[in-house]
């Protein structure tokens, strides 16, 4: 295993029954990296931390998460990781504090420094004016950073995160992006990122990985998948009325394009190969178009999860 | 084993289970039904019908019905002490061991199929502790709670039953050897019983009350000792009660085997969902 790869997956995969979760994953993730898991709900995200965990078998395939076996070396890994699950997990008759402790102490930190690593997550979160508070009386935004203090407790190397930012509000879920993007950036730490926000995957991930009924469809950083998968772009003419008809017929008659609309005085071309656009625009302008703008859209993530689930 | 991981689990549990209400007032109002109550009730209603001058001959008739040996206990007592022996050493016998059974099903149920139901077992299995320590844990978090009822329940019965007792028997009667091993030897097994039970009955279900209600089929044996004892088919003496308690342990250690190939985090976290 290279010095900076913490985590190597290949060809795992896991079924149930004749459902299968994960089918041959195989991906590499580097220190300090922030990689997203994306696909929908049953792509596999969840069943894939369990197995980078330890806490499920794989049917076929090897794992290595920071150059441990999860399967054979479960308990020691799981000491250097740290999970956050999809629902907050905590125990609700205890108060914040006392969940802190206890997770503190199975995790093995030194009882001297439990309080002082506990008060610090108490405060770094937000949490300590409601500390000797019962969890059951906490809105779901302070059980989700009460949850995440808890993955945090033992300081761990690797952090998974199973939609961290799910059901809450627009404020709560910036601050957890942005302690996400604080862990990778200032603290080193690699996260794994399972989520079915695109938006939130393509602002934090270095890079991802997308899942379809357990098979990685495409794997790398947003930006690259945007180039490889959206090599069709959409381009916006902006043209003087006078010429839009020249344009038109022009962009009609240029092979490869696949789909044209014209709105307010802009003419959009979609499904135009990113190589193209140099010959589209000399071809307007030598016919005498006259051509105020030209705007290509990058696809976003959005854009290549749908094309890759053959959505609109 | 990591026993400093072990300790927090029982203690964490511990915790959880004092703060139900659920949970511990069962735990607390039917062992002082039974262990202080009825105890109290069936020492005092003989002195007050000696007082009454109520007919007490009526015991050497249903005395006549049990087993020999049972009569020769009772030989060298009066009628009134003859019945409060009766009752206290013998009849409630059984019925003490419905205690242990009872705590370590309700604190079980609680601590492994209400995991489950609180949704708090998925962050457990994901944390460093082996399955071994995760079960022996468990298994001692409901095990504990269901002795320590157990024997201050020993102790307020022995209490109350002496005093109770004092205006028939003018002496300290109580515990007899039968009591201590029963105590001592049976109730540990009594308590082991129900746990084994309720968490073979937990890997099944998903909430506290399912596995708590389908638990309390174990009490079924206890009350046929009850039973068996009132007919005169048998009754409590050192060498049944040292034998009832052997059996028991062997139920345990079988049950509790059953459990452990059970409690594997593959399984649990394929329940989990």
């Amino acid at each position: 295993m290279a010095d900076d790869v913490v985590l190597i997956a290949q060809g795992l995969a896991r079924a149930f029954g004749e459902v299968v979760a994960v089918d041959g994953l195989s991906l590499q993730v580097r220190r300090g990296e922030i990689f997203g898991f994306l696909g929908h709900n049953g792509a596999g995200k969840t069943t894939s931390v369990r197995l980078l965990n330890g806490v499920l078998r794989p049917d076929q395939g090897h794992v290595q998460v920071l150059g441990l076996d999860p399967t054979s070396q479960g308990p020691e890994l799981r000491r250097r990781t740290g999970v956050l699950t999809e629902t907050p997990a905590l125990e609700e008759r205890l108060t914040a504090r006392e969940n802190l402790l206890f997770y503190a102490e199975l995790y093995g930190l030194a009882p001297e420094r439990m309080t002082e690593r506990v008060e610090a997550l108490l405060e770094i979160f937000n949490l300590a004016s409601r500390a000797d508070d019962r969890v059951s009386g906490f809105s779901k935004g302070m059980k989700q950073r009460l949850a995440l203090a808890r993955a945090l407790v033992h300081e761990p190397e690797i952090l998974f995160l199973d939609e961290p930012t799910s059901g809450l509000d627009p404020v709560a879920a910036r601050a957890v992006r942005r302690l996400v993007a604080r862990l990778s950036r200032e603290e080193d730490r690699t996260v794994i990122l399972c989520t079915h926000n695109l938006i939130e995957a393509q602002t934090l991930c270095d890079r991802v990985a997308v899942l379809k009924a357990g098979r990685l469809m495409a794997l790398g950083r947003p930006a690259d998948l945007a180039r490889r998968w959206g090599r069709n772009l959409r381009l916006d003419f902006e043209v003087s009325g006078a010429t839009r008809g020249l344009a038109l017929s022009v962009l009609r008659a240029t092979p490869g394009v696949a789909e044209l609309a014209s709105e307010d005085g802009v003419i959009s071309v979609l499904g135009i190969d990113r190589e193209r656009v140099p010959d589209l625009v000399e071809a307007l302008v030598g016919a005498g178009v006259r051509l105020y703008r030209v705007s290509p859209r990058e696809p976003t993530l959005e854009d290549i999860y749908f094309a890759l689930h053959g959505l609109d | 084993m990591n026993l400093r991981a072990m300790r927090a689990i029982v203690r964490k549990d511990l915790k959880v289970l004092w703060q139900s209400k659920a949970v511990t007032v069962p735990l607390i109002v039917v062992p002082l039904i039974f262990l202080v109550v009825l105890p109290a009730l069936a020492a005092l209603l003989p002195s007050a019908a000696v007082q009454a001058g109520g007919p007490l001959a009526q015991i050497d008739r249903y005395l006549q019905q049990m087993p020999q040996g049972l009569q020769a206990e009772l030989a060298g007592y009066d009628q009134a002490q003859k019945i409060v022996v009766l009752a206290l050493v013998y009849f409630l016998a059984p019925m003490y061991l419905i205690i242990p059974l009872m705590v370590a099903s309700v604190v079980a149920a609680d601590s492994f199929a209400g995991e489950k139901e609180r949704k708090t077992l998925e962050a457990l299995l994901y944390s460093p502790t082996t399955e071994r320590e995760l079960f022996v844990a468990k298994v001692l978090s409901a095990w504990l709670p269901a002795m320590a009822v157990a024997l201050i329940g020993f102790l307020l019965y022995s209490m109350v039953a002496n005093l109770a007792a004092w205006p028939v028997m003018g002496r300290l009667f109580f515990p007899s050897g039968m009591w201590l091993a029963l105590a001592f030897w049976v109730a540990p097994a009594v308590a082991g019983l129900g746990l084994g039970a309720t968490v073979l009955i937990s890997a099944r279900v998903e909430t506290f009350q399912e596995a708590y209600q389908l638990g309390a089929v174990v009490v079924l044996p206890i009350l046929s000792l009850v039973i068996g004892q009132a007919t005169g088919v048998m009754y409590f003496n050192l060498v049944l009660v040292m034998a009832l308690g052997l059996s028991l342990w062997a139920i345990d250690a079988l049950l509790l085997w059953l459990g452990g190939r059970l409690f594997r985090r593959e399984e649990l976290m394929a329940r989990v969902g």
